[in-house]
């Protein structure tokens, strides 16, 4: 059984959404991606300033398995990719929703996109079986 | 869990990289009981495996000693790569792999009849592979006290029947250990009992990260029956010698090293990060291009590593078409890891 925290959004290609108090969000991949996954060996995360839209690849995380695009959640700004991933990018599989997290957004001012609630998410993976 | 040649079988238990480096490091557990293991017997065992091997079973003169090889059709192309324990005059034991099982019996039993041969398939036997620095004393443990210490007595490549088990100390993995062939009834109790003993559960996704770094071929992806053994790294294990020795396939390889091989395979490095696969592109300074066979990310280099079939005259620097990028690698000699330490930088 993944582990979906109920504070957080999704997305159907397996993305989480967390939204800051300051109105940023933070971005990674879901426990159910880190384990299809296997054991992260290099992550690439995306430049400061960088300009993203809805649905966008913006990371590549590669296991031993495959290499697997990461599409963002929302449209907005870079303001941070996660510096620690480079020498550890086993924190995705050991803490998905913590410290591997993959950016930090600040989302244009467009209307709000449709993302999953945990209850969707959950059924999204159950259907997949997982 | 995955098909794997027909078997259900896990990819790991936990963590793919942690079983890893516990067999470079401790001692891990492989089920490799999808192998097919046949007994081989008949007065004239030993004549008809000289006939049917690229290598030569007239080296196994002392009882258990073990020998790896090939077997090629008439063309020089591999059927499969085994490994053969020779017993006594009468009586060979063979280990094939599970995916060409059908083929290879089918092969062996048509080679057989004319010499009165009989194969046996021991589909009653089980098979663990215990492998790591502390496999073989962990494994002893759990023998009785007359059973221990002659399993420990076992000498590299040498398998002996030992109270009721086959012990061989052989592997797949670049460390010492054994590969234990016993009743299947007695598999899981066994299985228990070397976990108990602080040996780890590995699965399929550490065994080809483990024989990746330990430069070992695996049949399907390093070689087939349309390449031939010196274009496969398996040179070494063609026994031209004694020029007397007629088997399947001699005549085609000699042929071919008369010519010359066109192709060879070889190790690749990769300097950035990325994971090099099957299938890429290897593309040489002067315009010749190969392909990689077997690739995977290194838990002990840290790097990707492969093993590739590219141009015989192939020098050092290569470049390989990952996702529609180039990236810069290098032409290694295999191993790249002996005994836990690199031998690559």
């Amino acid at each position: 059984m993944s582990n979906v925290p109920s504070d957080l959004k999704y997305t159907k290609t397996h993305e989480w959404l967390r939204t800051l108090p300051d109105g940023t969000v933070e971005v990674g991949i879901t426990d159910h991606a880190q384990h299809a996954l296997g054991d992260l060996v290099f992550v690439e995360v995306p430049e400061t300033g960088r300009k993203l839209s809805a649905g966008e690849p913006f990371a590549v995380v590669e296991s031993v398995k495959a290499a697997s695009d990461v599409y963002s959640p929302v449209a907005g700004e870079v303001i941070a990719g996660n510096p620690g991933l480079a020498a550890e990018p086993e924190a995705i599989n050991s803490d998905a929703y913590g410290k591997g997290w993959l950016m930090r957004l600040r989302p244009a001012a467009a209307a709000a996109p449709s993302l999953l609630t945990p209850a969707e998410y959950q059924k999204l993976i159950a259907e997949e079986g997982g | 869990m995955v098909d794997f040649g027909g078997w259900d079988m896990p990819l790991q238990y936990g963590s793919q990289i942690a079983e890893h480096h516990a067999v470079r490091r401790g001692a891990g557990v492989f089920d490799v009981s999808h192998m097919c293991i046949v007994d081989l017997e008949g007065a004239r065992v030993r004549p008809f495996l000289l006939g049917l091997l690229a290598n030569d079973v007239g080296k196994l003169k002392a009882s258990g000693k073990a020998l790896y090889g090939c077997m090629l059709n008439e063309t020089g192309g591999v059927i499969d790569d085994l490994i053969v324990y020779f017993l006594d005059e009468s009586r060979f034991r063979a280990v094939v792999n599970a995916g060409t099982r059908d083929k290879d019996l089918a092969w062996m039993r048509q080679h057989a009849a004319r010499f009165g041969v009989e194969l046996r398939e021991r589909t009653d036997l089980a098979m663990l592979a215990v492998q790591g620095p502390e496999a073989r004393g962990k494994a002893a443990s759990l023998m009785s006290p007359t059973g221990a210490p002659a399993a420990l007595a076992l000498e590299p490549f040498f398998g002996r029947e030992i109270d009721g088990w086959f012990i061989a100390r052989t592997g797949y993995t670049g460390e010492d250990g054994f590969e234990i062939m016993l009743p299947a009834t007695a598999a899981e109790r066994v299985w228990k009992a070397l976990n108990a003993t602080g040996v780890l559960s590995c699965g399929l996704g550490a065994r080809d990260t483990l024989r990746l770094e330990a430069g070992m071929n695996l049949y399907g992806n390093d070689m087939d029956e349309s390449t031939h053994p010196f274009e496969s790294g398996l040179g070494w294990t063609v026994a031209l010698e004694p020029p007397g020795r007629a088997f399947v396939g001699r005549e085609a390889l000699e042929a071919i090293r008369a010519r010359g091989p066109q192709r060879k395979l070889v190790g690749l490095l990769l300097s950035d990060r990325g994971v090099l696969r099957a299938h890429q592109r290897v593309l040489l300074a002067d315009a010749g291009a190969g392909e990689i066979t077997s690739g995977t990310f290194s838990p002990t280099l840290e790097r990707s590593i492969a093993l590739a079939r590219v141009p015989a005259a192939a020098g050092e620097r290569v470049q390989v078409d990952i996702r529609g990028k180039l990236h810069d690698a290098r032409i290694v000699r295999p191993p790249f890891v002996r005994h836990g330490k690199a031998l690559v930088s």
